[in-house]
């Protein structure tokens, strides 16, 4: 069947009752309120497009609707009936499915042990293997994959044949709803057009999906309506695909509803003089290729670019945390050695890392020995720590950036995002760095502690440290950083002042020339 | 120990830990009352304190030996046998207790402990020792300690092989060479002066059990005031995050696995002196004992968070139960058992008090 008569097909069906209606969703964690009132109606047999920035609340949302997140307030319909969903089993009961972006298959098992995985075909405990390899093979041939061997062990398999299992494991229950979490970001161009076949033929078959992607050519080519969601809201849902101009869309995403507030550059900053860190020609593996950097002291240059673009590998690889492939890493005009963190450490680098609570910092131990870990020689004499000093020093620089609840002695983890990211910062303010990578330094932080954040960013640009700071978040990355470097699968595409670039403008860059 | 400061403990654990007995203002701030009962809990909930539920364990057991065993028992003889016993798997518990804070373990330190007893023995080597001094034989083993532990941290830092499996064959092969050395025969000890320091008495008490006092007190140091210990918490608390902080993860992880090598040759020669003799079967099971000793005192098998004085406590657990047992003639099969009902409970324990800490 051809595309023109679906898309047909899904608008005469353009009035029929919603399979999945979501109302006024809300989900919380400590700190931040991931999802603030989100609506969303899917129809049978159609291809509903959900689209949004980094941290906007989609992948929140899909968690939501399988059953990993309890909401905290909202309410959700299925086939017109109010429903909750207390565990996993439970939507995929009512038949949703999810393929998440990592794939959850298990790499030493077949495919049809993968698609059976969970609820296995066995008579007496026996596995009766044979009934699930054809019915796998059914399955692979309703995705219209019969190459795939049902007896193939999925290690074996490309990622796009990976996907094709993920999805013939979601049919192998009664699926009415799918929701495919970026799949295409693994796939080339041709993989792309026969997942789009794939779909095709379950919208046909009635199946309703929800597709997430950051690929607007994609969206206009297999989607039927369009859910935009910004800061945890729905702002526009059910647009028609066919009707909405892209620059609406971009405008919808990027339209502003909270307004951070960041502090005015001083715009002092002295480019005639050696940059403290240069990068040239820096690369690793097939991740990214070419990067040349140069920060001035005083100077902040932002990143920007979408996830997966290679942003937080090429801050990685500039600390030495990953081992570069090619090229070179200076700071103050002293190469530093590949993979070397202690290196980079000792020459006056400082990471924030992306994922705070894993990268970051030591949750269980107290806020002080956190900030002091970089620092510890500072505070020891023939490796006996002076705890006194030791404390004292922690407490001056938590009381200085304001971390809340007072007291150093308390285990870290108990502290807000916002909180622990200035423990992270007090942490290199103590060591007094050179240069400073910040990866996602907002990322679960909320609106209040941004604006704080933010101006602690800008003061230590001002005390002379060069800034590297890294965000999906386009708007953060204009109104901090002085330079902004756009990077798109593994290259910089752009570089040029912030102040010459606006929020669609960096959007574009960083989205166009896909192969849809 | 009181027992009201047993719940009030546990409760406070986390930040009684960070603060020590010098600074507990902030932490015991919340739990209220005067000044003088807040620092009197604070002494508690450090050190000593916070193992009452341990302290509890090992009088009730010492209670039971009284009554079953008489005087048998409660005598300054038994009690220094029991210590005696304690020195030996002691020394080993609290260098198993570093590796396991800092996110690894040693299956191999009944086998280090073996091959140091034999090396340390070998004709050549007491023949050296007769000519000089038996400072010679001490020596030995500490570089087979030492050579031990490399080979362990290098291959687990560098070599990038799991510990268990890294120690595993460690555990094998130095028992191995162990036996190839000494042809599977027991080597009496001849230097005179070596049994005669460690069996010494020092105020009554035996030379090596001030060692293993010595060596408790170090580790307690080191792992509580030093950068080595802060380290060591880091790198097994969260390798990633330490490593993104400029610790030297590697490095430090095979310093870990050369301390435990170090621990071994001084159990080594601890029981080479009290037995005069170096074996291949010396220290037969030892990695099970520290093991358990380890956990039941608290620290935690995954790492990030270890204590010494439970470790001792551990360690004394297990020799009290072992004493009371003997004297009491009932077999080693009985005791084997109830350990392993101990290890089981204490663990239970720990898992409780953790999920009762998280879901605050």
């Amino acid at each position: 069947m051809s595309t023109a008569t679906d898309r047909d097909d899904t608008a005469t069906r353009g009035d029929s009752r919603p399979i999945l209606e979501m109302h006024g969703i809300v989900k919380e964690f400590p700190g931040v309120r991931a999802l603030d009132g989100v609506d969303l109606d899917v129809r049978p047999g159609e291809v509903h497009c959900l689209l949004g920035q980094n941290g906007a609340g989609k992948s929140t949302l899909i968690k939501v609707l399988s059953a990993s997140y309890q909401p905290d307030e909202g309410t959700i319909r299925w086939d017109g009936e109010e429903v909750s969903l207390p565990t996993p089993v439970s939507a995929m009961k009512l038949g949703i499915s999810t393929i998440y972006q990592e794939l959850d298959l298990v790499p030493g098992l077949t495919v049809a042990e993968n698609v059976f995985l969970g609820h296995e075909l066995s008579r007496g405990g026996i596995s009766q293997t044979a009934t699930a390899n054809s019915r796998t093979r059914a399955l692979l041939e309703r995705l219209g994959h019969p190459e795939i061997s049902a007896t193939r062990l999925v290690e074996t398999l490309s990622p796009a044949s990976q996907q094709i299992v993920s999805m013939a494991r979601a049919l192998s229950h009664e699926t009415k709803l799918l929701v495919l979490d970026e799949p295409s970001a693994v796939l080339d161009g041709e993989e792309v057009e026969n997942l789009f076949h794939v779909m095709e033929g379950l919208t046909a078959e009635g199946v309703a999906i929800v597709y997430i992607s950051h690929r607007l050519e994609e969206i206009r080519r297999i989607g039927d309506r369009i859910t935009v969601l910004k800061d945890g809201a729905t702002v526009a849902t059910g647009l028609p695909v066919s009707e909405t101009p892209t620059s609406e869309l971009i405008r919808l995403m990027t339209g502003r509803s909270i307004e951070y507030v960041f502090p005015d550059r001083t715009g002092r900053v002295d480019t005639s003089t050696d940059p403290v860190l240069k990068v040239e020609g820096l690369a690793l593996g097939g991740t990214f290729s070419g990067v040349d950097l140069e920060v001035h002291a005083g100077e902040i240059v932002g990143l920007a670019g979408l996830v997966g673009a290679g942003r937080s590998e090429i801050v990685e690889t500039v600390y030495g945390a990953r081992r570069a492939t090619a090229g070179t890493v200076t700071v103050d005009g002293k190469k530093l050695r590949r993979g070397s963190v202690s290196a980079a450490v000792a020459a006056g680098m400082g990471l924030c890392p992306e994922e705070r609570k894993s990268q970051g910092l030591l949750l269980g131990e107290p806020i002080s020995n956190n900030v002091t870990i970089s620092s510890m020689g500072r505070f020891a004499r023939w490796g006996f720590l002076r705890r006194g000093d030791e404390k004292s020093e922690a407490e001056r620089l938590t009381e200085q950036l304001d971390v809340r609840p007072r007291g150093v002695t308390r285990p870290v983890g108990k502290l807000s995002g916002g909180n622990q990211q200035k423990v992270v910062l007090a942490r290199w303010l103590l060591r007094g760095c050179r240069v400073l990578l910040l990866d996602e330094p907002t990322r679960g932080v909320d609106v209040g502690a941004r604006s704080e954040i933010y101006a602690l960013i800008r003061s230590l640009a001002d005390e002379g440290v060069a800034v590297v700071v890294v965000s999906s978040e386009v708007e953060e990355v204009l109104g901090l950083a002085d330079r902004v470097l756009v990077v798109r699968e593994g290259r910089v595409v752009h570089e040029s002042a912030a102040t010459e670039l606006d929020e669609s403008r960096v959007l574009d860059l960083v989205m166009e020339g896909k192969v849809a | 120990m009181s027992s009201p400061g047993v719940t009030e403990s546990q409760d406070a654990e986390q930040p009684a830990r960070a603060a020590g007995p010098e600074q507990p203002h902030e932490s015991t701030r919340r739990t209220g009352g005067g000044d003088l009962s807040t620092r009197a809990l604070s002494l508690l909930q450090t050190g000593v304190g916070r193992n009452a539920g341990l302290v509890v364990a090992l009088l009730l057991l010492c209670v039971v030996g009284a009554f079953t065993a008489g005087d048998r028992f409660a005598s300054t003889d038994n009690a220094l046998t029991i210590l005696r016993l304690a020195a030996t798997i002691g020394v080993v518990s609290i260098g198993m207790t570093f590796v396991i804070t800092g996110g690894g373990i040693d299956l191999s330190v009944g086998a280090i402990l073996a091959l140091s007893s034999v090396w340390c023995t070998t004709l050549a080597t007491q023949v050296i020792a007769e000519d000089t001094h038996w400072i010679v034989m001490a020596g030995v083993a500490l570089l087979v300690g030492i050579g031990c532990g490399l080979v362990n941290g290098v291959l687990i830092s560098y070599g990038r092989v799991v510990p268990f499996i890294a120690t595993l064959a460690m555990l094998a092969s130095a028992r191995g060479l162990a036996e190839i050395i000494s042809l599977r025969r027991t080597q009496i000890v001849t230097v005179p002066g070596f049994r005669d320091f460690f069996t010494a008495r020092l105020l009554g008490v035996e030379v090596q059990v001030w060692l293993f006092a010595l060596v408790a007190v170090i580790g307690w140091v080191v792992l509580n005031r030093t950068t080595f210990g802060r380290r060591t918490i880091a790198v097994g608390g969260n390798p990633e995050a330490a490593r993104l902080a400029g610790i030297n993860v590697r490095r430090h992880t095979v310093l870990l696995y050369v301390l435990v090598g170090v621990c071994c040759a001084i159990a080594a020669l601890m029981l080479v002196a009290r037995t005069t003799t170096g074996s291949s079967t010396h220290g037969t099971l030892y990695e099970l004992d520290a093991i358990a000793a380890v956990v039941i005192g608290g620290t935690l098998l995954s790492g990030g968070r270890g204590t010494i004085v439970g470790t001792v406590f551990g360690v004394l657990i297990f020799t009290t139960l072992t004493n009371v047992f003997t004297l009491n003639n009932r077999s080693i099969s009985e005791q084997s058992l109830l350990k392993g009902a101990i290890i089981v409970v204490a663990v239970l324990l720990q898992q409780r008090l953790a999920n009762r800490k998280s879901s605050e």
